[in-house]
């Protein structure tokens, strides 16, 4: 596929629909079924769907290596792998987990699919483009992938100089390039998006009649833009030390250290919200639909969105606290970070808020996000634990950070990943799952997530560092609790994976609208045709116009 | 499992007043994010059961201002943690400050071990050995990649940066020997990377200094004869010949040619220093070492194998070292 540097342009386009099907409108996945139609396609929901099957196939990849992870940890002396072995596992896991799966999960799938449904377009305003971002998105894989097959990388998915340039012995150069590419990727989607929730909106969609979805992939798309760029100039300064021994970071060559730190986490700090606002987003039109009731408080959780974005530009320093950063700086750091956590705290009570005096059913995917709130509010909360400078000088960089994150980025992003999957998963593909398999697997995975992850709070606060291949034998028996509560989680997710496939072929046909939910994308039917709509959808007086309206000052006088 | 088993310990130790702070703080904080979330838990598990689809709950808009709830809900929690903000900051900063009358500590971290030298002179590799009840400065470098050292029982840690000194002083008050960590990964063995702190009583201390320098005088004199016989130029890292460096030697497993594995203690290592042609190492490279039977005296091969037996090194594997 050579690039598409044609960049349409945004209004009238038609994507491709073969011209024979005219009279029985068939939908989007029956339109063309040969290969080609589906590799060189540039209908954004076919696009959605080929990234829905490669990050599903990365976070296999990325749970075997915490198989493989938990497996070595069972016991203390290291008796299970060699030291490198493990290693090389904790990177691969870190490295696909987060480029490979958090960071496109939400965005590239969902937000594919459903931003142009949502705001009523034909399709996003670059199809080729989009095309393009899933191209490039698997040719950084493919490095990456390469630089595990050939052996392995052992730096930890934060590359930190001069292990990664000058002292380790693996494929660092490979992983280091598919992680550069692959930023290209997030650039373009982000790109896709802003034009798109600018431009294409349709006639009356107003930006306050926009569901918070599109808010909170806004925000996201404005980080990818943002700081994307940065990580992808660290990234290329690393590979020419290490490939050119140009000298940046490494002392040995005159350079400096902590200035990787510093552009890694300028990126990563933000890059935290690329894996969570879509999630919020997720939940923010899951709550209402379940509760029967307008979301609380719309305008100050659209406005969070755009709060968190910008904010988090500002923190990056809290990761550094113990690095030789100066206090002055780890005192603006820490100040800077308890802010962030409003716009936080602003979004959970106002979904609390909206279940509030609502009518609700505890369907498969309110489930996930009622843990998902559960999960979110103690991973944000134990952020800033870790924020506050003396607790942080003891847990930095222990089991309580990977705790902490854990509970943001698997208790959180995962479970409105699979919340919004199951939600849509009617729209994506017609059918239903089976509900009471979802919501064993739905609660499943809530108690072997806790069971695997609190425990590594209390080994951090005890002191047991991280990345550690062996570890003192006082800790065997925290450990073990968590591996055990890893296996837990796996047969969670494998049941969803079992039953969504099953369903393809057995499911009942789903309708419409089978959760009787707001928002355009539920006026087109299931799956939408290959142009989404089959005549112009007519845009609701207000956003979540649910049965149960919220008393709502705020945006009435509007 | 007795009930004060280490394993079902769920707190650990403080040995130092900052420690003792540190979690009263986390304590307190913890108290606050109960008061803030437990309410919000409990809101949505009694809504779930209230408002069910089809109960009869009145549902009627409570008409209250939602600004203004907005509003406090943003800045109550926020105000309430800045009180945990400002006791975190002023901990820290205090705990970054050292008093003048600091006892200074040399700590040179490297792929994978610590070395530590008292103001005395005394060096320690992984192990510490100090004083309590006195102000201690660590300052700290890397002479390879980042590493962190850390010290859980008196809550703190810092990195080893290779192009700069960093700092973290403590003054321990409680004997007793606790955890050494790395705690920044760096490479192969990053978790072995440690050993142990130990406090004791100045009075204890002074002993062990004593105790630490003839031992070291010992390995001094060990160390000598390892230049002198001409094992250094065959043996440390980076000559020419290639042979296997011997920090970490003492007490590792050794592969041999012959398929056996055997552990380099005292009897091993004279045998093969007398005979280095017995017991070929797996993967050795052209054997050049020269027997050195009849010409060390027994004295002198004990204090070569005692040197040896000082010169730990990276998770104390043969193979390992560079
Ligand atoms: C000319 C170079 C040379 C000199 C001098 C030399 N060695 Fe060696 N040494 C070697 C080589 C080569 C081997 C590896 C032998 C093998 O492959 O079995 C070795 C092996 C050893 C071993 C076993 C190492 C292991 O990893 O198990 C010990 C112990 C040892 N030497 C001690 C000494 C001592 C003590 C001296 C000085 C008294 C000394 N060597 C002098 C070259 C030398
Ligand atoms: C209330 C908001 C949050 C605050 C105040 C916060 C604070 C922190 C702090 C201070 C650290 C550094 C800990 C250390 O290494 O010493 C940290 C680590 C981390 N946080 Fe958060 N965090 C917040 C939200 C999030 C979110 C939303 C995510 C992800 C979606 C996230 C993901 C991470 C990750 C991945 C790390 C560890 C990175 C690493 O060292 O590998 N955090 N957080
Ligand atoms: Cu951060
Ligand atoms: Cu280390």
């Amino acid at each position: 596929m050579s690039a598409s540097g044609t960049i349409e342009g945004a209004a009238g386009r038609e994507p491709h629909a073969p011209e024979a099907t005219l009279g029985r409108k068939p939908d989007y996945l029956h339109a063309e079924s040969t290969l080609r139609s589906w590799f060189l396609t540039t209908d954004h929901k076919r696009i959605a769907i080929l990234y829905l099957i490669s990050i599903t196939g990365f976070f296999v990849i990325g749970a075997l290596a915490a198989g493989v992870v938990r497996l070595a940890l069972v016991v203390p002396n290291g008796a299970i792998m060699a030291n490198d072995t493990y290693n090389k596992a904790f990177t691969i896991h870190g490295v696909v987990m987060v480029w490979f799966f958090l960071i496109p999960s939400i965005p590239a799938t969902f937000g594919n699919f459903l931003i142009p449904l949502m705001i009523g377009a034909k399709d996003l305003a670059f199809p080729k483009l989009n095309l393009t971002s899933w191209y490039v998105f698997m040719t950084g894989a493919l490095f990456t992938l390469a630089s595990v097959v050939l052996g392995g990388v052992d730096t930890g998915w934060t590359f930190y100089a001069p292990l990664s340039t000058a002292f380790s012995n693996t494929w660092v150069l490979p992983a280091l390039i598919g992680v550069t590419i692959v930023g290209f990727s997030s650039i373009l989607t982000g790109l896709n998006f802003v034009v798109t929730i600018h431009t294409m909106r349709a006639p009356g969609m107003t930006w306050f009649k926009l569901p918070i979805f599109v808010w909170t992939h806004y925000a996201t798309s404005l980080i990818f833009l943002l700081a994307t760029p940065v990580i992808t100039t660290a990234l290329i300064l690393l590979i020419a030390e290490r490939g050119f021994h140009v000298g940046v970071f490494d002392p040995a060559y005159g350079g400096d250290p902590v200035l990787f730190q510093h552009l890694f986490w300028f990126y990563s700090h933000p890059a935290v919200y690329i894996m969570v606002l879509p999630g919020m987003g997720v939940i923010s039109e899951i709550v209402p639909a379940f509760a029967r009731k307008k979301l609380f408080g719309y305008r100050f959780v659209a406005y969070a969105s755009i709060g968190l974005a910008s904010v988090t530009f500002f923190v990056w320093g809290h990761h550094m606290f113990v690095n030789g950063q100066s206090d002055l700086a780890s005192l603006v750091f820490s100040s800077l970070s308890f802010a962030v956590a409003v716009p936080s705290a602003v979004k959970v009570y106002n979904w609390t808020a909206t279940i509030h005096k609502g009518s609700l059913r505890l369907d498969t995917p309110m489930l996930y996000a009622m843990g998902y709130i559960g999960l979110f509010v103690l991973g944000g909360l134990t952020g800033l634990y870790l924020a506050t400078l003396a607790i942080n000088q003891h847990v930095h960089a222990t089991y309580f950070v990977v705790a902490h994150f854990h509970y943001i980025m698997v208790g959180g992003t995962v479970l409105a990943f699979l919340g919004g999957l199951h939600f849509w998963w009617p729209k994506f593909t017609g059918r239903m799952y089976s509900e009471p398999w979802g919501r064993v697997s739905a609660v499943l995975i809530f108690l072997g997530f806790n069971v695997t992850f609190f425990p590594q709070f209390i080994l951090g606060y005890l002191g047991m560092p991280r990345r550690y291949a062996t570890y003192p034998p006082e800790f065997q028996l925290l450990n073990v609790l968590s591996s055990a509560g890893a296996t837990i989680l796996a047969a969670g997710y494998i049941f969803p994976m079992l039953y969504l496939v099953y369903s393809l072929w057995f499911g009942r046909k789903a309708a419409a609208n089978p959760w009787d939910a707001k928002g355009l994308e539920w006026e087109t039917s299931s799956p939408p045709p290959t142009l989404n709509f089959v005549s112009p959808p007519e845009v609701p007086r207000v956003p979540y116009d649910y049965p149960i309206q919220a008393q709502e000052s705020s945006d009435q006088h509007r | 499992m007795t009930p004060d088993h280490p394993a079902l310990q769920l707190w650990p130790v403080a040995a130092s007043a900052t420690a003792v702070e540190t979690d009263q703080l986390i304590l307190a904080f913890t108290v606050l994010t109960l008061v803030l979330t437990v309410p919000v838990f409990l809101a949505i598990t009694w809504f779930a059961l209230r408002y069910r689809e089809g109960s009869d709950a009145n549902r009627e808009p409570s008409g209250i201002r939602s600004n203004l709830i907005e509003i406090s809900w943003m800045l109550v929690p926020f105000l309430l943690t800045l009180v945990f903000f400002a006791w975190g900051a002023r901990l820290f900063v205090d705990s970054r400050n050292p008093p003048p009358d600091s006892m200074v500590i040399e700590a040179v971290g490297r792929q994978w071990m610590w070395k530590f030298q008292h103001p005395t002179g005394q060096a320690e590799i992984n192990d510490l050995h100090l004083p309590i009840g006195q102000p201690i400065k660590m300052h700290i470098i890397s002479q390879d990649v980042i590493h962190a050292l850390y010290l859980p029982a008196v809550r703190m840690q810092v990195a080893a940066l290779p192009d700069r000194y960093t700092e973290m002083w403590f003054k321990a008050d409680k004997v007793g020997t606790f955890h050494l960590y790395c705690s920044e990964y760096c490479g192969t063995d990053h978790s072995v990377m440690g050993g142990k702190v130990t406090f004791m009583n100045p009075g204890d201390y002074q002993d062990w200094l004593v105790h630490a320098g003839a031992e070291q005088g010992k390995v001094a004199a060990g160390r000598a004869l390892y230049q002198a016989y001409g094992c250094a130029a065959c043996h440390e890292p980076g000559s020419p010949v290639g042979a296997p460096g011997l920090a970490g030697l003492y007490g590792s497993r050794v592969r041999l040619a012959d398929g056996r594995t055997v552990v380099a203690d005292n009897g091993w290592l004279r045998q093969k220093i007398l005979n280095p042609n017995g017991d070929r190492l797996a993967g050795g490279g052209k054997q050049v070492m020269p027997s050195f039977a009849g010409l060390i005296p027994e004295d002198e091969l004990g204090r070569l194998i005692d040197f040896i037996k000082a010169y730990p090194g990276p998770g104390q594997s043969a193979e390992a070292t560079r």
